[in-house]
């Protein structure tokens, strides 16, 4: 039952990177040129509400379903992994025009050499596990 | 009502209901972040043999996992029950910028109303050229989302709305490899390719 409500949230979250059109190509070369508010206005609007929201839960106490604290965890601080690894996903983001949400809901739509993005980047994040020991974080 | 749905979302709109997926999220217990799914991957594929980083217990990730197959339906829904009539409105500008490269418009019709251009991503026109640009895209999004912890739903949106100072450094990060991409990079590329 609770497996079922992960798939229907993600459903949801299909559907609205769809409409948003926060997985269209076109639209992240837009906002990288800075020609539109649009992919702005949904991180900005999805930030601040999201910052009220998780505030509130803090002076509030709010609960998960299972009555345990909500789960916001603090980052340890650095900022060479941030930065750098920031960057390289920048690169690819820009590249592709996906990020790892749109990758798996593009290939909903049936664009299927997103196969080809999504294998990748498998082996993108493989080849980082290797790499670790030898990386500044 | 239907039409007003199968149109393109306003950004507020949008932006409302990605913080409602991060507290529905929230509210079960788990923390919004697609990008954590290809370590499961690699994990999943036995990566566990070459790195301490891969030998977790998966399975209390698989949640994660039914998220992206659910966003895979998804896609197909907002393509099909909610499919939108009309092609991406981008603003003239990107449009006329990206004709000069090559990409057509959204709105030139040669794209089938599709969100992403045929011209790099159209199977019929996959070549070894596409493929690779594909495959590095990918290869950069895996490598980096990694080592930085976290994509634009961990950093950008939950990191962001948590007032992380990490997630800030990350979102700037994107951008500033974002920029390098669109600016520099790519434009060439394209010239290469298309």
């Amino acid at each position: 039952m609770r497996n079922l409500i992960y798939l229907i949230i993600g459903v949801f979250f299909g559907i609205v990177m769809t409409k948003s059109e926060a997985v269209s190509w076109f639209r992240i070369q837009e906002m990288f040129r800075f020609e539109s508010f649009h992919m702005y206005g949904i991180i900005g609007t999805s930030v601040i509400i999201g910052a009220i929201g998780v505030a509130l839960s803090k002076r509030m106490k709010w609960k998960t379903i299972d009555g345990d604290d909500w789960k916001l965890d603090s980052k340890k601080f650095s900022t060479t992994r941030y930065l750098f690894g920031g960057a390289i996903f920048g690169l690819g983001w820009a590249m592709t025009g996906a990020c790892p949400g749109p990758m798996f809901t593009l290939l909903g739509q049936g664009v299927f050499s997103l196969l080809i993005v999504i294998g990748f980047s498998v082996l993108g994040t493989f080849v980082y596990g290797i790499l670790r020991p030898r990386l500044p974080h | 009502m239907l039409e007003t749905i199968q149109g393109a979302w306003h950004w507020s709109v949008s932006g409302m209901l990605i913080a409602l997926v991060m507290f529905s999220l929230l509210y079960a217990g788990k923390e919004f972040g697609v990008s954590s799914n290809m370590r499961t991957m690699c994990s999943i594929a036995g990566a566990g043999k070459y790195s301490d980083f891969f030998r977790f217990d998966w399975k209390t990730q698989q949640w994660n996992l039914l998220f992206i197959a659910g966003a895979v339906i998804g896609g197909l829904i907002g393509v099909t029950l909610l499919s939108n009539p009309d092609p991406v409105q981008i603003s003239a500008s990107t449009e006329a910028y990206l004709t000069s490269l090559g990409i057509a418009a959204p709105s030139s019709g040669l794209q089938g109303g599709g969100y992403v251009p045929q011209e790099l991503f159209g199977l019929d026109q996959l070549n070894l050229t596409n493929f690779g640009l594909l495959a590095l895209g990918g290869f950069l999004i895996g490598f980096g989302t990694r080592w930085a912890g976290g994509c634009t739903s961990g950093h950008a949106i939950s990191g962001l709305s948590n007032l992380q100072l990490p997630s800030l450094i990350s979102v700037i990060g994107f951008f500033i490899g974002g920029l390098l991409m669109t600016w520099l990079i790519l434009p060439s590329l394209l010239k290469l390719y298309v």
